[in-house]
């Protein structure tokens, strides 16, 4: 329980830190400013309030049964009335002050991308229940990179300011995006755009989870943010920009794993960038063996996940929009040797 | 107009007598009586507060250990659906206004309400409601679509069965029946005050019923009419909510939050009613300030109609919009705390005694104030970026809900029981009942916030082994278990005092509003003779002839 | 123990207790009309909803037809005649009644359902044009959702208004309602005109604005 403890007061990096009071970005950063001030405010009324309450209480309570004669009758006051109406509306004064620094401070508008502006541009496209990121500009140079359910980004370090603009749209029902640590929540809606930033100088994984109810796998359509030395960065854009890779061997498990993916209906909803495969329905495969994970962040992913997902995708994530195929284990074998290549 | 006499135990039995019908179950399913339609409205609430929590139980279980596999994800889904569709319209708002159809009447010293037909039809249409909204099981299980029912996750493409169907028609058929209580109130409240009785005379209760009216007049038609697009949509084929031919999912939040926030207040007003009529009783002080109370009322029923948009926030709107919302829901802060002075001064220098209908109005208060503050933390808007649809939102609301409106109804419920049955509630077991409904609720809802600021987000079935959010989530599920048995208690109280309650007497609280002048249980008529009122504690100046309160007034 | 009111006074005054002052009976609304003023008042709360959902819509549609091709401005004039000079005549009723003018009463009243059911069967003439004609149905487009919503939800309250009308007619020539209660008339002209008024709103909005 202590591990809570230290996550909650934002002590050195946890393992998995999703406390809003452990920023890493300039929004999460500011928001935390405005919520201790608020904190302190309302910690400041409550102890007033309740101080009050408790002295009454204590100094009050009754003695002598209801024959005793009652108290003296105070039917109030117009100058009290008046004190206690205007220091709980100066508190509210100081609060809209506030608030609307922070405000403007956060919700800045996405500015457009221009050559040399080290900025990375991602569109965040919400699915039930998984996402997929486009890549369309780094540091001013069109990329239409597609991966999905792990985003990597480039760390602020060295001085320079990589900020990631994000623009958040949905595929179907209302997401919302929310990484703790790098800034509050931006919903993705049908129909309606919408925008956020962050940026920050501490490389590593940052997690979170989409935050608007969507539906029955809501709860493991998870958020894994990876921020990379701007090197690693290129080098990852560099990769997932490249189209899949084919199989060395003809004849190798690889390729006969290939044969039965294009002859099943994986095709129909899976992309594999450079070959026929261009399903939009479920997450881009091109470069699936690049992610550590699977299924939007629920389990790690290897051979054998690679496999159970293939007998029966519901048996891993209950509910999600991919079905069981009934796939002989021996094609089952070969695809997952395919997958495995794909990186 | 003659005068009215006290202490008359023969009127109670003769009307005792007289209301004896041939068949219980026939007279409740005919009678147009206040009295006796309350008490089915707060039996019903009963109910459903009983079912409401037992899925709110096995929610807590779900949750009690990361990637834990008690109930799968359709089921919890459904389970947080229609734990808040019924505990908002089928446990919180009957409980208010069966309690307000038994007392108004006799608060403002009526013999029943405006029109006790239309009363009987509001009860049971409501009841209808809930039971079409249950129904929704029969078609292979509830909606899961969470209580505010985001568009499109509602449109046929997503949630195919008849379930959401049976959903948004139960809350059509229970909003008309809450619609007509509304009319009946207002009526009743403007139309039918005893002689005397001026509007700046009420009794509080009365005065903040007719402010939830009120704003049930304004909150109930607009999520009415955003659900008949919804039916329309699903099964006529409308494009309101079908974002795949232009329709806006927008639209839907701003129309739901127009009703859902007033909705929240509708909840809050009549507690406060209660806990305003109860404290001065138990201090033995008339209450504070009484014009700046009524008008405090007024003015938080007015500005609630302009905040919906505080459940927005992020969505996405300009950020001038976003610090209007901002604005709108810190002022609302203003009236409340004139509120909450009013009452400690009304305390302050009284003789407080702390029989149970006291002790649940001081849980109010210690309680009620930590769920305002949390409010006003969601209402700065960049904080709410953080906590929205977090665990915190959660904690915020069970604590103005339970810590707000549950304490202080309790506060009424033991306030007016002696009233209604004619015999008082177990003072012991009224304790027990206390205790540990407020250790429970504390161990519930407080760890909700932390778990809120370790980015546990709401309506999740299961969270990952490493997210470190076991230990509070296993907090809040003992202190669930620890509530339980309060409710349970309090049950248990309520059907065994029947019988064997110690015998009340007519104003066993030496109270002095008009409901305790007539006998317990008051007969079906209520009142001998109409009573003329010269002041807001008409027993107080019967009982202080030298020194009646109209002087002061 | 007594609480002292007027007719008590004399005891009041022996006793040298204090005396309140006389109540005098206010002189407001009674509980039926406060009971209809409530209910009208949530049907504004009622059609403002619907009518912002049909501005928000306004020119959203990706598929048509548009309110510009298919709305007939002549017809609907008519028909809004109609029901403005209802809220006329239904007003003369209710002063006829009043004057205790019985037939007067009857005459004005038939008139304002006549006008009423007018009304209504242009209503029906002009949702066949757009249904037949011009294939718009509620699952049309955006329009057609929002139109036939807000348009029916209107006419389904003047058709209840004109139900009224006929049992309240209905009633006084059976006798079972004397022609000295003018309460349920009264009534009857309130919402009446309340409907007459919501039909102006979604007139300018729907085929002015909108069109
Ligand atoms: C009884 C019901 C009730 C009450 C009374 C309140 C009271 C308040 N609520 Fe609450 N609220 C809910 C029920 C209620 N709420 C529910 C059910 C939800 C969630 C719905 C859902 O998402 O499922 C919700 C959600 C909710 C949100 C949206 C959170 C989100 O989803 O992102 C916000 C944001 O502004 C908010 C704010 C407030 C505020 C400012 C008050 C204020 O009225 C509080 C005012 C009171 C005080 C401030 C304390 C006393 C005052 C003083 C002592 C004076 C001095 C104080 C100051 C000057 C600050 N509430
Ligand atoms: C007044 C309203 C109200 C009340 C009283 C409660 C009471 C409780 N609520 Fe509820 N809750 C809501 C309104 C309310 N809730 C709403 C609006 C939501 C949002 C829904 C949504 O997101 O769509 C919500 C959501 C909600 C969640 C979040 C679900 C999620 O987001 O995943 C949780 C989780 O713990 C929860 C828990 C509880 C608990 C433990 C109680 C406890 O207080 C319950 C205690 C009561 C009992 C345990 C009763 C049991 C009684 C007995 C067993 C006695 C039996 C004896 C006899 C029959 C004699 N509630
Ligand atoms: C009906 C459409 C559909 C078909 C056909 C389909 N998939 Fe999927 N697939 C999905 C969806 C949707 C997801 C995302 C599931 C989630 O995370 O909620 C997915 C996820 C996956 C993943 C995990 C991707 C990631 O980023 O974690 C793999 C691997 C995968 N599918 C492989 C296959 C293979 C191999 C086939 C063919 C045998 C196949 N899929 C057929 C819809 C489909
Ligand atoms: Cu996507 Cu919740
Ligand atoms: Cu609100």
């Amino acid at each position: 329980m202590t591990s809570e403890f230290i996550l909650l007061a934002s002590g050195p990096d946890a393992v998995q830190n999703l406390s809003i009071f452990d920023p890493a970005s300039p929004p999460a950063e500011s928001i935390r400013a405005l919520s201790l001030l608020v904190a302190a405010i309302s910690a400041f009324i409550f102890i007033i309030v309740e101080g009050v309450l408790f002295y009454s209480v204590a100094r009050f309570r009754g003695r002598g049964g209801p024959q005793a004669s009652e108290p003296p009758q105070v039917y109030g006051s117009k100058a009290i009335e008046i004190a206690w109406t205007a220091a709980p509306a100066l508190i509210v004064f100081i609060l809209v002050l506030v608030v609307t620094r922070t405000l403007w401070a956060v919700n800045r508008p996405n500015p457009q991308p221009k050559a040399g502006d080290q900025a990375l541009y991602v569109t965040v496209i919400g699915h039930q229940w998984w996402w997929e990121y486009v890549y369309e500009t780094y540091d001013g140079r069109k990329l239409g990179v597609v991966t999905a359910n792990e985003m990597h980004v480039p760390a602020s370090t060295g001085g320079v300011s990589r900020p990631v603009y994000l623009t958040l749209k949905s595929a179907d029902v209302c997401h919302s995006f929310w990484v703790p640590r790098l800034g509050g929540k931006t919903d993705l809606i049908p129909g309606h755009p919408n925008e956020m930033w962050f940026q920050t100088d501490k490389p590593g994984l940052y997690l979170g989870q989409c935050a608007e109810y969507c539906g029955t796998q809501h709860a493991n359509m998870l958020l894994r943010v990876i921020v990379d030395e701007p090197a690693d960065f290129e080098r990852w854009l560099e990769n997932e920009s490249k189209p899949a890779v084919v199989p060395a061997d003809d004849d190798g498990p690889e390729s006969a794993g290939q044969a039965t993916f294009f002859t099943q209906s994986c095709v129909n909803c899976h992309r594999i960038r450079g070959m026929s495969a261009n399903g939009k329905f479920g997450p881009d495969l091109t470069h699936l063996m690049a992610r550590r994970t699977l299924a939007s962040g629920m389990v790690a992913s290897n051979r054998d996940h690679l496999r159970q997902w293939l007998v029966d995708p519901q048996s891993v994530k209950p509910g999600c929009l991919m079905p069981a195929f009934g796939l002989q284990p021996r094609e089952i074998d070969r695809i997952v040797d395919y997958l495995l290549t794909l990186n | 107009m003659a005068s009215i006499e006290l202490d008359t135990p023969e009127v109670g039995q003769a009307a005792a007598r007289s209301s004896a019908a041939p068949s219980l179950l026939y007279d409740l399913v005919t009678t147009v009586d206040h009295k006796k339609i309350g008490l089915m409205y707060i039996a019903m609430a009963l109910v459903f507060l009983v079912i409401g929590g037992c899925e709110a139980l096995l929610m807590r279980w779900q949750l009690l250990f990361p990637r834990y596999d008690f109930i799968g994800p359709d089921a919890f889904n459904q389970l947080f659906t229609m734990h808040g569709t019924t505990m908002v319209f089928f446990m919180g708002m009957p409980t208010l206004i069966g309690i307000g159809n038994f007392m108004v009447p006799l608060a403002i010293g009526a013999r029943d309400m405006a029109f006790p037909r239309l009363n009987a039809f509001g009860f049971w249409v409501s009841l209808l409601g809930g039971l079409l909204v249950y129904f929704s099981y029969a078609t292979g299980g509830a909606p899961a679509i969470g209580w505010f029912a985001y568009a499109p996750l509602t449109e046929r493409t997503f949630a195919r069965s008849a379930a959401t169907d049976f959903w948004a028609l139960g809350l059509t058929v229970s909003g008309t029946g809450t619609l007509a209580g509304a009319v009946n109130f207002i009526a009743t409240i403007l139309g039918m005050r005893a002689p005397g009785m001026t509007l700046r005379k009420v009794p509080f209760f009365a005065w903040t019923m007719l402010w939830t009216s009120v704003l049930i007049l304004f909150a109930i038609p607009p999520l009415t009419a955003a659900l008949v697009m919804l039916l329309f949509d699903r099964n006529l084929g409308a494009h309101f909510f079908d974002t795949q031919n232009g329709g806006s999912a927008l639209l839907w939040q701003h129309m739901f939050w127009f009703f859902g926030h007033p909705e929240v207040y509708i909840l809050i007003l009549p507690a406060f009613g209660m806990v305003s009529e109860v404290i001065p009783v138990f201090s033995r002080k008339v209450l504070f300030g009484y014009e700046f109370m009524a008008a405090a009322t007024a003015a938080i029923a007015f500005i609630s109609l302009g905040v919906w948009a505080h459940h927005m926030f992020a969505v996405g709107m300009s950020r001038t919009a976003d610090l209007f919302f901002v604005v709108s829901s810190l002022l609302v802060s203003i009236p409340t705390g004139i509120k909450f002075f009013n009452w400690l001064a009304t305390m302050y220098g009284g003789r407080i005694s702390f029989a149970s209908p006291m002790l649940f109005a001081f849980g109010f208060l210690s309680m009620f104030l930590i769920g305002g503050l949390t409010g006003i933390m969601l209402a700065a808007a960049p904080f709410d970026f953080q906590l929205t649809d977090s665990y915190f939102v959660i904690g915020h609301f069970h604590w103005v809900l339970i810590g707000g409106t549950l304490f202080g109804t309790f506060a009424g419920l033991y306030y007016w029981y002696p009233k209604v049955t004619g015999r008082m509630l177990s003072e012991r077991l009224g304790r027990w009942h206390f205790w540990l409904l407020y250790v429970g609720f504390f161990l519930t809802f407080g760890p909700m916030h932390v778990s809120g600021f370790l980015g546990m987000p709401r309506r999740i079935y299961t969270y990952d082994v490493d997210r470190g959010w076991d230990f509070w989530n296993q907090l809040t599920t003992v202190g669930a278990l620890l509530q339980a048995p309060s409710y349970a208690i309090f049950i248990y109280n309520v059907v065994v005092s029947l019988w064997k309650g110690r015998p009340a007497g007519n104003d066993p609280w030496d109270a002095w509003t008009l409901e305790w002048t007539t006998t317990s249980p008051p007969p079906s008529y209520n009142f001998e003779q109409i009573p003329v009122v010269h002041s807001r504690r008409p027993l107080w100046d019967i009982k202080h002839p030298d020194d009646p309160d109209w002087k002061y007034e | 123990m007594m609480i002292p009111d007027a007719s008590t006074a004399d005891h009041g005054g022996t006793t040298g207790l204090p005396f309140p002052p006389a109540v005098s009976p206010e002189k407001t609304l009674d509980a039926a009309q406060w009971g209809m003023l409530a209910f009208l008042l949530s049907e504004v709360a009622f059609f403002g909803t619907l009518i912002t959902a049909y501005v928000a819509y306004i020119g959203q549609d990706i598929a048509g037809p548009t309110p510009h091709e298919v709305l007939s401005l002549p017809l609907v004039l008519v028909t809004t005649l109609c029901l403005l000079a209802s809220s006329g005549t239904i007003h003369l009723a209710d002063r006829r009644l009043h004057q205790g003018r019985g037939r007067g009463f009857q005459l004005a009243w038939s008139a304002t359902i006549v006008l009423g059911v007018a009304f209504l069967l242009g209503t029906a003439y002009e949702w066949r044009e757009l249904i037949v004609e011009h294939q718009l149905t509620i699952g049309r487009n955006l329009f057609g959702s929002t139109f036939y919503t807000l348009v029916g939800f209107h006419g389904l309250h003047v058709t209840m208004g004109v139900l009224m009308m006929l049992a309240v007619l209905g009633l006084m020539l059976a006798g079972q309602l004397s022609t000295d209660n003018r309460q349920p008339v009264q009534l009857v002209s309130w919402y009446w005109h309340f409907v007459d008024g919501v039909w102006i709103v979604v007139f300018a909005v729907v085929y002015l604005i909108g069109r």
